[in-house]
């Protein structure tokens, strides 16, 4: 150590393999990154700036005159006489019973997939791509697809139940809590894979003497699975449970394609609600007033979930 | 005993292989009904009468619902976006990883911090700056914006920084510039990562739907998403075609992903290592 420290420059430069090379000209680096920060300045920096000038103002994208107005678009959100209010509120509400509802389900599930899908077997690549490739299509197939296979009256899923004796009338994708199952369910079904890769790829990075040294200690399995998986995959838990949350909090597709909303407008989640504000009736100060506020709530929710886990750990 | 247990165990992975593959099979299977067949209670599983009128009425030129022009925008769309993310993400990542600037961990910082904005926040402001560049109801609406890639830089940011580095710096001793080391030493050794990002990318612009639904407007310049969301207002009951529909949406990136899946799990998984 103290003779890296002593040693000349250049040779210290050798050994260190993520040092940076030294000799380039100084306009060299800001070039490689021209071209990306042209389109990040664009499309991230400026947009995120001029939403909130956005949210400022009454905007109406089709009329020629955009007054300001300060902060009367958020306060109207908080103001049960406005127009929005109820709507609003009802379209939080709805994304966060469908967050809450599906995010315990992704988390353990894809878990136990995982655990599964860690040993060794012949054929076991062959299953994780199976279990994985719904995740490769897009909302709008998914989307198609359970509407048709969830018709209440012609649909495939109530045919099978009703062939192995179960009620087959339920109305998936016009009922309530139905409605919800269905959507809860579809989402499982499709992202499963995605979270049950991560644990995988999580699980093969805890060291393998820590399960000798449990077993040596003559732990069974559920004491090796809460001494040393567990804690072994903390990071990994931490980044699919808020991963997960942001996920479900953005859901959009599924409702817009499977219930469209139904029965009412309870399954109109606030994404849906935003984008119909603001890119239908183009009321855009309103949508975007209520997107800043729907991503605080978001920030918010993450930054809580990542300590009440990190916390944890410390304990 | 023990075969006993191999016979348990391959039943659950087979049964549950099951849960996941059937409803993509009943959607090809139905592309091939009559539409009496597809919404017959109760329904058949293999077609009596098999037929391609779903993919006769989806590829017949009708202005309505251009399927085959959906496709080809697709293709457009989700190619041109992974060829820029590479070009753009590619050089950042290369300063990032390699070079010493002034404002690195600022700029870097920045480009993080976007990995845990929703993406949606800026849906409003971006369809105005794309209003203001005449990008609305074009497929650049669809390729550019979503190029500025956090997950690209820095995705290949943690790859480069895994490259030994006596190759580049044997080239820098030949004098080779740091361009050339880029391209001739950097780009050819990152082949994998570039080919998983690539994939990632196109699979994402593929599928997207949120946005493409808010910016383009007429049937022409849809891609096969927003297309999707209208056959099924426009042939409401026709199952066939609409599940026909969501074969030609599906088929092509599943085969992609038979082909690479190792990549693309890999890639998945990596990705979500980042926090």
């Amino acid at each position: 150590m103290a003779q890296d420290l002593l040693a000349p420059p250049a040779a210290s430069e050798r050994t260190d393999s993520t040092a940076p090379i030294r000799r380039v000209g100084r306009v060299t680096p800001y070039l490689f990154l021209i071209p990306y920060f042209l389109l990040f300045a664009t499309f991230v920096l400026a947009p995120a700036v001029y939403g909130l000038w956005v949210s400022l103002h009454d905007w109406d994208y089709l009329l020629p005159g955009k007054p300001f107005v300060g902060l009367d678009n958020y306060q109207a959100l908080f103001d049960s006489s406005s127009a929005v209010f109820e709507e609003f509120w009802q379209s939080m509400q709805a994304t966060g019973i469908f967050t809450v509802a599906s995010v315990p389900l992704l988390v353990t599930i894809p878990l136990a997939l995982a655990l599964m899908l860690n040993r060794a077997f012949p054929g076991r690549t062959f299953f994780r791509a199976v279990y994985f490739a719904p995740y490769v299509l897009g909302v709008a197939v998914i989307g198609v697809l359970w509407r048709f296979l969830l018709d209440p009256n012609l649909g495939a899923v109530n045919a099978l139940l009703g062939a192995v004796g179960l009620p087959d009338a339920s109305p998936w994708t016009t009922g309530l809590p139905w409605a919800w199952i269905s959507l809860v369910a579809v989402t499982v079904w499709w992202t499963i894979g995605f979270n049950a890769v991560i644990y995988l790829a999580g699980l093969q990075d805890i060291p393998r003497e820590l399960y000798e040294a449990a077993r040596i200690d003559g732990g069974g399995k559920w004491a090796e699975f809460r001494h040393v998986t567990l804690p072994g995959l903390r990071p990994v838990l931490t980044f699919i449970v808020i991963n997960t949350v942001l996920a479900s909090s953005n859901m959009f597709g599924q409702a817009l394609l499977i219930t469209q909303g139904a029965p009412g407008n309870e399954t109109r989640t606030a994404i849906m609600y935003i984008a119909q504000k603001g890119l239908r009736e183009y009321n855009m100060g309103t949508a975007a007033a209520m997107s800043y506020l729907l991503t605080l709530a978001l920030l918010l929710v993450s930054v809580i979930t990542f300590r009440l886990l990190r916390d944890r750990d410390a304990s | 005993m023990t075969r006993v247990r191999g016979i348990a165990w391959y039943t659950i992975l087979i049964g549950l292989s099951l849960l996941f593959i059937a409803p993509l099979v009943w959607m090809l299977l139905t592309s091939f009904k009559t539409i009496g067949e597809a919404t017959q209670v109760p329904p058949t599983v293999l077609p009596q009468e098999p037929t391609t009128r779903a993919y006769e009425v989806l590829f017949a030129s009708d202005t309505q619902t251009p399927v085959l022009r959906w496709l080809l925008n697709s293709l457009l769309a989700a190619t041109g976006q992974a060829l820029l993310i590479l070009v753009v993400a590619s050089m950042a990542a290369y300063a990032f990883a390699r070079l010493e600037f002034r404002g690195k961990r600022i700029l870097f910082g920045m480009v993080i911090a976007t990995l845990f904005v929703p993406i949606f926040t800026l849906i409003i402001p971006n369809f105005l700056i794309i209003d203001r560049l005449g990008w609305l109801d074009t497929l650049w609406a669809l390729i550019v914006p979503g190029a500025a890639s956090a997950f690209g830089v820095f995705f290949l940011r943690q790859f480069f920084l895994g490259l030994p580095r006596e190759l580049e710096e044997a080239a820098q001793l030949e004098g080779a510039n740091t361009w050339q080391i880029f391209t001739k030493i950097v780009l050819p050794l990152s082949k994998p990562a570039l080919a998983t990002l690539a994939l990632i990318s196109f699979l994402g612009n593929w599928n997207d739907f949120i946005w493409p639904i808010y910016v383009l407007f007429s049937p022409s310049q849809f891609t096969l998403p927003p297309g999707l969301s209208i056959l099924q207002g426009a042939y409401d009951i026709d199952y066939p075609v609409i599940m026909g529909g969501a074969a030609l949406a599906s088929v092509p990136v599943l085969i992609l992903f038979l082909i690479t899946q190792r990549y693309i799990i890999e890639g998945v998984s990596r990705s979500g290592l980042k926090g």
